[in-house]
C-alpha cells in the first residue's frame, strides 16, 4: 500500500489548497485557548536553537527550525494562520529531540510548545472526524493495548524464527506494513520467544545485600523487541544490590500519545502506571529508555488541572530515575569480564535534552574494563529516530541518520552504545545503510555493562 | 503581490525547491532576532549562484518588487524585516569557503558561511579571523559584513569592517561588480568594498567576501573582576587602556545582567557585586602573563573588590560564552527584551552608564547594561512586556534619551547592530541631515528604483506598507 500510503507520510509534502470546513468559533477558540502565549512570547526570536536542530541543520529552512515553529504556532494562536495540512506538516517534521530546550538561554519549554501544537491539531480533527492514518494505527490500535503491543512482538518474533523475513519481504509481508515501518523492521533484534517471556519471574532478588527495592518500568517497546535488553539491566541492577520487581499491571508511558497530540490517551497511560508503582510500594521507579524516563518525569505537569492525580503524580515522579542515573549512586559495579572494544557514545536526545543526564551513561561505559570511549564530534544530535518520526518522516529521518553514521565513523568505534530503543533501532539501521554489518554493532548501555559482569 | 507571470519566471531561474511561498514558509521568514517587528514578504527566493542572484534581481528592478537579502535572521535593528514585502532572497546556499590562502592570509567564502563554522576552518590550520559577534553560531558572514557587525574582539583586533578585503555584489540591473581583492594596499578609485560593509542591503547583494585572517594567537587568559560598584568597573577599564595595554576583549556585566546569566549557565558568580569585568587577553605566553598580572594591579589599585584568573582556558571560554548568552537570558525576565547598542569612547563609559541608570530611573523602567567596555560599546537592555502598549511608549522614550546621551558624549547611535528600522529615525543624530541626504543620492545611484530592502537606514522616504505587531 506504499503507493497510496497518505500525504503525511510523503517527504515532498503537497501543500493542499482547499481550505478544512472552520470549526464553530467557540470550538476554535477552546483550541487556540490551549496554546500558552506567555511561553510562545519567552522565544525572542534569537536564532541560537538554529544551530542544534537536526532538521533546520538538513534543509536550512526557517519552517524546519524551532524558531520558525515557534513563529507559526504564534501564527495559529493570533488567527494569522490556519489550523491546516501545511501546519501539521511543520508541526510533524520535528523530531522533538529538544536539543533546542539545551541551546535556548531564554528556557522556552520547546517540548511543551510542540506537544501543545500537536494537541491542537488532532482535536481540530477530531472535530472534522479525521484522524490521521499512520498515528491512528500505531498510537490507538497498538501502544494502548497491551495485548496488541505483545502481539505485535509476537508477531516479529514468528516472522524471524520462521526465516519468513526475506521471503516477506520479497512477497506479502511488506504489503501488510506501511512500508517505511516495513524498512525498519529487517534491524529488529530476535525478539524473545513467548515461552521464553514466561520464564520472567516477579521479582529478581539483590546478588549481595539488598540496599534498595526498585520497581521496573518495562516499557512497550523494549520489552517488546528488547526483551533481553530488559533482563539485562535487571540483572546489573540485581548485581548493583537493588531487589528488581517487575510491576504488575504498568503499561505504555504515553510519551508517544502526548508528543502525537493525544493528550488524554497520555494521561489515562499515566494514571495507570501512577497506580501499579504505588501498590508496588518501591524506593524508586527505573527505566532504561530515556524516551519513556523524560515522558515519566513529566507525569505531573500533565496533571495540572487535576490536584489530586498531580499530588500522586508529583509522589510518583521524585521516584523515577534512568538506569544509568541510578547506577552511578550505587557502589561500582564488579566487572569481570574485560571487552577490549572502541565504543562510542550516542545520546539519547530526551535522557541528554530532557533529562539532563550526560555524563552518568559516560562514566559507566569508562569504568568497564578495556574500553574505550570515543566521542563523536556531535553526540548529543539526533540519530533521527524521534519515537515513531522514522515511521512518519521516513526520508527525513534517514538524511539525519546518514549525517550521524559519517560522524560514527570518524570515532573508527566498533560497537555504538545507546540508552533507548529507538535510538538503537536507528542506530542498527544506520550500520546497514552505511554497509558496515560485520564490523560495527549497536547496543543498548545495560547490555554492555550486562556483557562485562 | 507578485503576478502568475513573474511568479513563473522566478521559479524558472531557482527551480520549484527553492521558491517559497505558502502561507506559513511566508510566515517564518517575515521577523528577524529584532522585537516586535513583524511583515510578511511575498515570496522567498534562495538561490545558489551569482546568475541566479542576477537573473532574479533584474526581474525584481523591472517590476519594481523589493528584495531583501538576508542569512540566519539574526540581526537585531528590523534589518531584514520585509517591511514592504518584497522577495527574501536567502542567501544560506552559498555556504562554501572558496579558499584559505595560506600566502596571502586571506580567505574567499560564499556570504552564506556560519561565522562560527568559518572560525573553526581557520583555526584548524593555525589562522584567525576575530570579528565575532554575538550570534556567531548561527550569524552568516554575509549578514556580519551587511550590517558591520562588531563582537567582543573589537578592542584589540577590530570589527568586521576592518577584515574585508574584495567583494563580489549584484547591482539591481543585474550587472555583477567585484571590488578590492586580497591587495593590502590598494588606492584605486573609491573603496567601494568599504561601502558595502555595512549598507544593509540597500545598495547590492553581496555573492562572495574576500577576508584578511591572521595568525591564532598562542594562548590566551581570562581574568574576572567583581567591582562593588560601576564606577570602578568603567575606571579599571580607562586606567588599563591609559597604561597602554589593550586586552583582546573588555566585557562588563551590571549586578542584573550577572543575575540572569548565572542562572542560566550555573557559575556560581558573587551576585551581591555591582558588576563585573570579564577580560581577556591573547598572544604570546609571556606577554599575556605578563598584561594579565599588570590589569590584576591595576584592578585592585582602582578599588575592585575581587580579581580572579581563570584556572584555564576552558574557564575562561566558559566565562566569555555565558556573556554572550546574556542578552537572550534577559530575556526570561519579562516577556519582550528590548535592546540597543549605543557607544561613546571609552572614556565616557562611567558617563554613560549613570546615564542610562537615571533614564531607567525617569521611565520606570528595568533597563540592564552589559557589552564591550573595551570600546564603550553598551548594550542597555530593556525588559518589558509588548501587551503593555504604554509601556513600550516609555521604552521607546527612554532610548530616545539614551541615543541624544550618546551622540552628547561624542558617541553614536549603533555601534555594531546597523539603523535598519528601528534607528533609522535618529540617524540624522549622528551624521546630520547633509549626511542623510548624501547617503540618500549614493543610495540612488546604486539602486535608482529603491528596491533593495527599502524602509531601511532612511527614515523619511519610505511609506510603510504594514506592520504587523506581534500580539
Amino acid at each position: 500500500m506504499t503507493t497510496n500510503m497518505p500525504d503525511l507520510m510523503s517527504q515532498t509534502w503537497q501543500v493542499h489548497t482547499e481550505t478544512p470546513p472552520t470549526p464553530a468559533t467557540s470550538v476554535r477558540d477552546a483550541l487556540l485557548h490551549k496554546f500558552d502565549i506567555d511561553e510562545l512570547l519567552n522565544c525572542m526570536h534569537c536564532g541560537f536553537c538554529l544551530p542544534t536542530c537536526p532538521t533546520y541543520q538538513q534543509t536550512g529552512l526557517e519552517t524546519y527550525s524551532p524558531r520558525g515553529r515557534i513563529a507559526l504556532m504564534k501564527g495559529v494562536a493570533d488567527e494569522k494562520l490556519s489550523i491546516d495540512i501545511e501546519f501539521e506538516k511543520n508541526m510533524y517534521a520535528c523530531l522533538g529531540c529538544r536539543a533546542c530546550e539545551t541551546a535556548c538561554p531564554s528556557g522556552v519549554a520547546y517540548g511543551k510548545l510542540i506537544e501543545t501544537a500537536r494537541e491542537v491539531i488532532e482535536d481540530n480533527k477530531k472535530c472534522q472526524g479525521n484522524p490521521s492514518f499512520i498515528r491512528k494505527l500505531v498510537l490507538k490500535n497498538v501502544f494502548l493495548h497491551p495485548k496488541r503491543v505483545r502481539t505485535f512482538g509476537t508477531a516479529l518474533w514468528i516472522t524471524q524464527a520462521l526465516g519468513l523475513q526475506k521471503l516477506a519481504n520479497k512477497t506479502g509481508f511488506i504489503h501488510i506494513l506501511p512500508r517505511e515501518i516495513a524498512e525498519m523492521q529487517h534491524v529488529v533484534d530476535k525478539v524473545a520467544s513467548p515461552s521464553k517471556r514466561k520464564e520472567r519471574r516477579p521479582i529478581l532478588r539483590s546478588e549481595k545485600e539488598s540496599i534498595l527495592k526498585i520497581g521496573f518500568f518495562k516499557g512497550c517497546i523494549m520489552d517488546e523487541m528488547f526483551y533481553e535488553t530488559n533482563q539485562a539491566t535487571a540483572r546489573v541492577l540485581s548485581k548493583a544490590g537493588c531487589d528488581v520487581v517487575f510491576v504488575e499491571n504498568q503499561a505504555c508511558c504515553g510519551a508517544l500519545h502526548a508528543h502525537s497530540g493525544e493528550k488524554s490517551d497520555a494521561t489515562n497511560l499515566a494514571k495507570s502506571n501512577i497506580e501499579a508503582f504505588e501498590k508496588a510500594h518501591v524506593d524508586f521507579v527505573v527505566n532504561n529508555a530515556g524516551g519513556c524516563g523524560a515522558a515519566l518525569k513529566d507525569y505531573h505537569h500533565w496533571f495540572a488541572n487535576d490536584p489530586e492525580w498531580k499530588e500522586r503524580a508529583d509522589s510518583f515522579v521524585a521516584k523515577v530515575r534512568d538506569a544509568n542515573e541510578l547506577l552511578v549512586e550505587l557502589p561500582p559495579l564488579s566487572f569481570h569480564k574485560p571487552l577490549n572494544v572502541r565504543v562510542t557514545y550516542q545520546d539519547s536526545c530526551h535522557l541528554a535534552h530532557g533529562q539532563g543526564i550526560r555524563n552518568q551513561p559516560r562514566q559507566l561505559i569508562r569504568s568497564i574494563p578495556g574500553v574505550e570511549l570515543v566521542e563523536m564530534s556531535h553526540p548529543d544530535s539526533c540519530c533521527g529516530s524521534g519515537g515513531i518520526y522514522n515511521i512518519t518522516n521516513f526520508s527525513m529521518s534517514m538524511d539525519i541518520l546518514d549525517d550521524k553514521m559519517e560522524d560514527v565513523q570518524h570515532t573508527k568505534a566498533r560497537l555504538i552504545v545507546t540508552s533507548n530503543p529507538g535510538c538503537l533501532l536507528q542506530m542498527k539501521e544506520g550500520i546497514i545503510r552505511a554497509g558496515l554489518q560485520g564490523q560495527m554493532e549497536a547496543a543498548h548501555i545495560m547490555d554492555l555493562l550486562d556483557r562485562a559482569l | 503581490m507578485l503576478t502568475e507571470d513573474l511568479r513563473q519566471q522566478l521559479i524558472s531561474v531557482v527551480g520549484q525547491k527553492w521558491f517559497l511561498d505558502s502561507p506559513n514558509e511566508l510566515h517564518a521568514y517575515s521577523y528577524d532576532a529584532t522585537p516586535l517587528l513583524q511583515s510578511i514578504p511575498d515570496a522567498v527566493i534562495i538561490p545558489s549562484s551569482v546568475q541566479e542572484v542576477s537573473m532574479i534581481l533584474r526581474m525584481a528592478n523591472e517590476h519594481r518588487i523589493p528584495i531583501i537579502a538576508r542569512g540566519s535572521g539574526t540581526n537585531l535593528a528590523g534589518g531584514t524585516v520585509p517591511v514592504q514585502g518584497g522577495i527574501i532572497l536567502n542567501m544560506n546556499r552559498f555556504n562554501q569557503i572558496y579558499e584559505i590562502d595560506e600566502k596571502n592570509l586571506t580567505a574567499t567564502l560564499g556570504p552564506g558561511v556560519i561565522t562560527a563554522d568559518f572560525h573553526a576552518a581557520v583555526e584548524a590550520i593555525g589562522l584567525f579571523y576575530p570579528p565575532d559577534p554575538g550570534s556567531m553560531r548561527i550569524s552568516t558572514i554575509g549578514g556580519n559584513v551587511a550590517q558591520g557587525a562588531g563582537g567582543m574582539r573589537g578592542l584589540k583586533y577590530g570589527v568586521t569592517k576592518d577584515y574585508v578585503m574584495g567583494l563580489e555584489y549584484v547591482l539591481p540591473t543585474g550587472e555583477v561588480l567585484r571590488s578590492g581583492g586580497k591587495n593590502v594596499k590598494d588606492v584605486a578609485g573609491y573603496d567601494l568594498t568599504r561601502l558595502m560593509v555595512g549598507s544593509e542591503g540597500t545598495l547590492g547583494v553581496i555573492t562572495e567576501i574576500t577576508v584578511k585572517l591572521l595568525p591564532f594567537p598562542a594562548t590566551k587568559r581570562t581574568l574576572v573582576v567583581y567591582c562593588h560598584d560601576l564606577y570602578d568597573a568603567a575606571r579599571i577599564v580607562e586606567q588599563i587602556i591609559a597604561a597602554k595595554i589593550i586586552p583582546a576583549t573588555i566585557e562588563f556585566l551590571d549586578q542584573a545582567t550577572m543575575k540572569v546569566v548565572d542562572d542560566f549557565a550555573k557559575l556560581g558568580l558573587p551576585l551581591d557585586m555591582a558588576s563585573m569585568l570579564l577580560i581577556e587577553q591573547d598572544g604570546a605566553e609571556e606577554q599575556v602573563m605578563q598584561d594579565i598580572e599588570k590589569i590584576a594591579k591595576i584592578a585592585h589599585h582602582v578599588g575592585a573588590a575581587e580579581v580572579h584568573m581563570a584556572a584555564t582556558i576552558e574557564e575562561g571560554a566558559k566565562l566569555l560564552t555565558a556573556r554572550r548568552s546574556a542578552l537572550s537570558a534577559l530575556s526570561r525576565l519579562r516577556p519582550t527584551t528590548i535592546l540597543e547598542d549605543a557607544t561613546v569612547p571609552r572614556a565616557r563609559l562611567a558617563e554613560m552608564v549613570q546615564e542610562i541608570e537615571r533614564v531607567a530611573h525617569k521611565y520606570n523602567l528595568q533597563i540592564c547594561t552589559f557589552g564591550h567596555a573595551g570600546d564603550g560599546n553598551l548594550h542597555p537592555t530593556c525588559m518589558a512586556d509588548e501587551r503593555d502598549h504604554e509601556e513600550i511608549e516609555r521604552v521607546e522614550q527612554a532610548f530616545e534619551e539614551i541615543f541624544h546621551a550618546s551622540i552628547r558624549f561624542g558617541g553614536t547611535i549603533t555601534g555594531e547592530h546597523g539603523v535598519g528600522m528601528t534607528k533609522s529615525k535618529y540617524l540624522h543624530l549622528k551624521v546630520g541631515e547633509g549626511g542623510i541626504e548624501l547617503m540618500e543620492r549614493l543610495k540612488a545611484a546604486f539602486d535608482p528604483n529603491n528596491i533593495l530592502n527599502p524602509g531601511k537606514v532612511f527614515a523619511k522616504r519610505d511609506r510603510h506598507r504594514i506592520v504587523v505587531r506581534q500580539s
